[in-house]
């Protein structure tokens, strides 16, 4: 069993509340912070940690807040980014709504570490019911003086709020996110100038991810040295991982960094293998955008190396054998799986929440939906798989914002590791929209 | 766009004001524009889970912005009902891993059953289908979000009656946001 | 000051300039496209990537290249910067791609577009296209709205460049219209019934790239390379309209009248919609003399500018006049 340094004491009952948290050692991070550090020594122990961003693009979260602007006299903030909506994740919402008070002491001591004194949680709106817990936890944490004027004497204020999105996963990406905030649609900012530089309200800004800034809890209470000792080299710490699809145990796992990918699908500890009994097909470790890799590359490296939960293992072999951590967001599927029709969903995805402002994925994201809609349902030709790799190119680097990658990666993954399939749905268009019809290597098989 | 709201200026509620006020204490005085995302569920929870264009201008009144400035934003997040909706809309999540554990036959099951058709109203009013992307619950997959409360796990045909049932059962009017619904928010 | 290579060529340019601006100084055929950037709105550019250029030095001091194209209409130059424009294949490559994109939904009803022959998606195309398209699915469309008495939307030509959307908000006191939905069901609308008519809105006609945003005072009255520019001015009583304008005249009629832009289509000098609409007798205004028309333009077919101007008709011009003069020369025909 490996620490968990999050999740600990979730299941105790009434966590949620001030008074059993506290019991339980919380909002001890902020007495350390506010009474015996500076922030740059905050700052100093997260880098320290080596602790990335847990939202899905693994940037050094220390070096991140180090890049933060302070001009004299203009107020700084911190954004927790709460949206969370990439498909297969959603372990931001578990830890969210049992843990509400890890997330806000977190919030207080990297706000003082960042010198902001207005932060905000910025959380998906259909989280509403998260918010409400959050709003209830932020009222006692004003109501014990971990916030508002002077927290704990240090002569500190901060003023944490909390604030709703409106149905729309690119305001996952930060500059969208800032622009969602301010009151508009969620068109991404051409960048230069970064959040660091001019965010909320043209403010130096740092964005972080929920866990990244729960991290940050038990980093400031052991030290960062002691958080870099979990995990393996450059992957530190805890990870918490959303695991679903065709599972026996679905769910959240906090994870040492460096499980094996083979122990964490079939070890009774967590997910516990396939359900059904049937075998494993293929697996979207990070999130739907990265890239999907079939059973023996998940489990080994290309060079048969076992495969690890870590950031560095899972790109090994780059995208043409490897794919990435990303968000955690672990989705198996079994053998019965059609690769084609799960890329068309994906597609779908990202086609519906292009916010349509450059024109490369505006355009690009309803193309591939399109193309692989036609394919998935028994009207393709071969020469539309290579289309498709095509288009997702044309994509990929020259949007504003990274859902043009998002939107090309998993595409391009499914052709490259599946392209027999999608042939199959060309050259075998009735047994493939034969509805439960699937296709293996060995033979095409209908259920 | 066609509206069904009498044609008497929508008012918010004294209870709304108060959290409007609230909410604007959130934002810098100059950046008011802030609170309306906000404001917008507070809008469509008190007006009948829908807003139409007399309430969105009275949301830009509201916050002192251009109706324009509103419409661009109701316009662009899903979660904003641009037409009247039923008693209660049934936001089915569709994306990849809940349609790998059942949402397809879900959201048939949930058309048979209601008599809507996605995007739709059943004849009786009472529920609305739509279909939505990733919900952040595919551990309990596939799911379905009613205002503020997840029904997770609806793989099987009792799942589905019970969650119909409550809803059948509840109050009918949406509720406020800041009320407490009575129900527990989320099964996991 | 920073001085930059572009295509090879050597400029320098005042702190700040865009990598697009430093270009239009060099001028020819180095110059990225723009389809959305416009040098007088702020907020405009970075949206429609077709002036996605490499940038093969970042700066003297840090002289690693950029990872991705950076679009140059929103980039501003350092010192030492080197740029890859025409000379670079991945810049040609990704362009070809974005005018695929920008064409996918396109109409191509050019035949019955008041556009044809100013149409910049369609010099776009010309330019930097392919023959042949890969999209065999049905192209989005819309419905046709009237937008007030003098505007016409026809949003299934639209690219989604905001261009229009900035200038209602910079120009006119109470913008109506923006950007409804989103995705590629984004659409530039009112969302519900309402007129565009402000004292400035006509602008919107103008700096639309493309046939979304037409006059309906010229509809179909003419194709543009039959008509002759004309500048010409008037005392307008509105203080913020400059009353220079073009007349486009079909024999003696004067068929539309638009503010003048230079030879990058932007407009300088912004006009009221009483001069734009309203003033369409040639009694309504001075005339200064043909308008200067690129080589390039299908108008220049016609060949009917002065060889030389008058010196004393340029003694008496406003002096706004003598500087686009002086800025655009006539053609010297015949020499």
């Amino acid at each position: 069993m490996g620490r968990k340094l999050l999740t600990e004491h979730i299941n105790v009952p009434g966590i949620d509340t001030f008074e059993v948290y506290r019991k339980h050692g919380g909002y001890r991070s902020v007495e350390k912070a506010l009474k015996t550090m500076t922030p740059d020594e905050v700052v100093e122990e997260v880098k320290k940690s080596g602790l990335r961003g847990r939202g899905g693009a693994g940037f050094p979260t220390g070096m991140k807040w180090s890049f933060l602007a302070k001009p004299e006299g203009v107020p700084r903030h911190l954004v927790c980014n709460a949206d969370e909506s990439e498909p297969g994740t959603f372990k931001d919402r578990h830890l969210m709504s049992k843990l509400p008070h890890l997330l806000i002491e977190g919030m207080i001591t990297s706000s003082y570490a960042l010198g902001a004194n207005t932060s905000y949680i910025y959380i998906r709106g259909e989280l509403l019911y998260v918010l409400r817990i959050l709003e209830k936890a932020i009222a006692e944490a004003y109501a014990n003086g971990f916030l508002g004027k002077n927290i704990l004497g240090s002569g500190y204020d901060l003023d944490l709020h909390v604030h709703p999105g409106g149905g729309a996963y690119i305001c996952g990406e930060e500059t969208a996110l800032l622009e969602s905030l301010e009151g508009k649609r969620g068109n991404p900012r051409n960048k230069p100038p970064f959040p660091a530089v001019q965010g909320l309200y043209a403010r130096p800004t740092v964005v972080n991810n929920v866990e990244s800034i729960a991290a940050v809890v038990p980093i400031v209470n052991d030290g960062g040295e002691e958080y870099a000792k979990l995990g393996v080299g450059k992957s530190t710490g805890t990870k918490l991982i959303s695991a679903c699809g065709h599972l026996n145990k679905p769910g959240i796992y906090e994870i040492e960094l460096g499980v094996p990918v083979e122990e964490f699908i079939y070890s009774d500890e967590y997910c516990g293998g396939i359900w059904k009994g049937r075998d494993l097909k293929a697996v979207v470790a990070g999130g739907s955008s990265v890239p999907i890799l079939p059973k023996e590359l998940i489990l080994k490296t290309a060079a048969g190396e076992n495969r690890l939960m870590t950031y560095e293992s899972l790109s090994d072999g780059g995208f043409v054998t490897g794919t990435m951590l990303g968000s955690g967001g672990f989705i198996a599927m079994d053998e019965t799986t059609c690769i084609v029709r799960n890329t068309w969903s994906f597609s779908r995805f990202y086609h519906h929440e292009s916010c349509g402002q450059c024109s490369p994925c505006r355009e690009g994201t309803g193309w591939l939906e399109k193309v692989l809609h036609r394919l998935e349902h028994g009207h393709g030709h071969m020469h539309d798989i290579d289309l498709l790799v095509s288009v997702a190119k044309q994509i990929e680097g020259n949007t504003i914002c990274p859902l043009g990658e998002a939107a090309a990666w998993p595409v391009a993954a499914a052709v490259r590791h599946f392209r027999h399939e999608f042939e199959w749905h060309v050259t075998n268009p009735a047994e493939a929209t034969r509805p439960g019809a699937y296709y293996s290597s060995k033979a095409a098989v209908a259920v | 766009m066609e509206s069904t709201t009498a044609p008497v200026k929508p008012q918010f509620s004294p209870a709304a004001q108060a959290e409007i006020a609230r909410l604007f204490t959130h934002y810098p005085a100059e950046r008011r524009k802030s609170a309306l995302l906000p404001l917008l569920h507070i809008a469509q929870a008190e007006f009948g889970g829908w807003v139409s264009p007399e309430v969105q201008d009275l949301v830009a009144e509201t916050i002192g912005i251009l109706p324009i400035e509103v419409y661009e934003v109701s316009s662009f997040y899903t979660m904003f009902n641009l037409k009247p909706v039923g008693k209660h809309v049934l936001e089915i999540c569709r994306t990849g891993p809940c349609m790998l554990r059942g949402s397809d036959e879900l959201t048939a099951q949930l058309e048979r059953i209601t008599g809507a058709k996605v995007g739709g109203t059943s004849p009786d009013g009472l529920f609305t289908l739509k279909e939505v992307e990733c919900l952040a619950a595919c551990g309990t997959a596939p799911i379905v979000q009613v205002r503020e409360k997840y029904y997770e796990q609806l793989d099987t045909p009792e799942a589905v009656d019970a969650m119909l049932n409550e809803l059948r059962n509840l109050v009918h009017r949406p509720l406020l946001p800041w009320e407490e619904t009575g129900l527990a928010h989320s099964q996991q | 000051m920073a001085k930059i290579t572009f295509d090879g060529i050597e400029i320098e340019v005042p702190d700040g300039t865009t990598i697009l601006n430093a270009a239009r100084q060099i001028g020819g055929n180095i110059v990225p496209p723009a389809m959305c950037y416009y040098t007088p709105i702020k907020g405009t550019g970075g949206k429609c990537r077709a002036c996605l250029v490499k940038v093969a030095a970042g700066s003297a001091k840090d002289p690693r290249p950029m990872p991705k194209l950076v679009p140059s209409c929103i980039t501003t130059v350092q010192d030492g910067m080197v740029v890859e424009n025409t000379v670079n294949q991945q810049v040609m490559d990704v362009r070809k791609g974005i005018v695929e994109m920008l064409l996918i939904n396109h109409p191509l009803d050019c035949p019955v577009c008041d556009q044809a022959g100013e149409c910049d998606l369609q010099n776009f195309a010309f330019e930097h296209g392919v023959a042949t398209t890969r999209y065999e699915e049905e192209r989005r469309t819309f419905e046709k709205i009237d937008i007030g008495p003098y505007i016409q939307l026809h949003m299934t030509r639209c690219i989604l460049c905001y261009r229009c959307v900035y200038t209602a908000d910079q120009l006119t006191e109470r913008r109506v219209h923006g950007v409804l939905g989103r995705g590629d069901a984004a659409e530039i609308g009112t969302y519900i019934d309402n007129i565009i008519d402000q004292d400035f809105s006509g602008n919107v006609i103008d700096v639309c790239p493309v046939g979304a945003l037409t006059d309906k005072t010229f509809r179909f009255k003419q194709r543009v390379w039959f008509t002759k520019p004309v500048n010409a001015h008037r005392n307008c009583e509105n203080p913020k309209c400059s009353g220079n304008v073009v007349l486009w005249y079909k024999g003696k009629d004067v068929l539309r009248v638009t503010a003048r832009k230079d030879e990058y289509g932007e407009v300088k000098e912004w006009i009221c919609n009483t001069c734009r609409f309203e003033k369409k007798e040639t009694s309504d205004w001075t005339i200064e003399g043909p308008s200067h028309i690129q080589r390039t333009s299908v108008i220049s077919a016609n060949h009917y500018e002065l060889p030389v101007m008058n010196p004393q008709v340029i003694a008496d011009l406003p002096e706004s006049s003598v500087r686009d003069l002086e800025n655009n020369p006539p053609l010297k025909l015949g020499r």
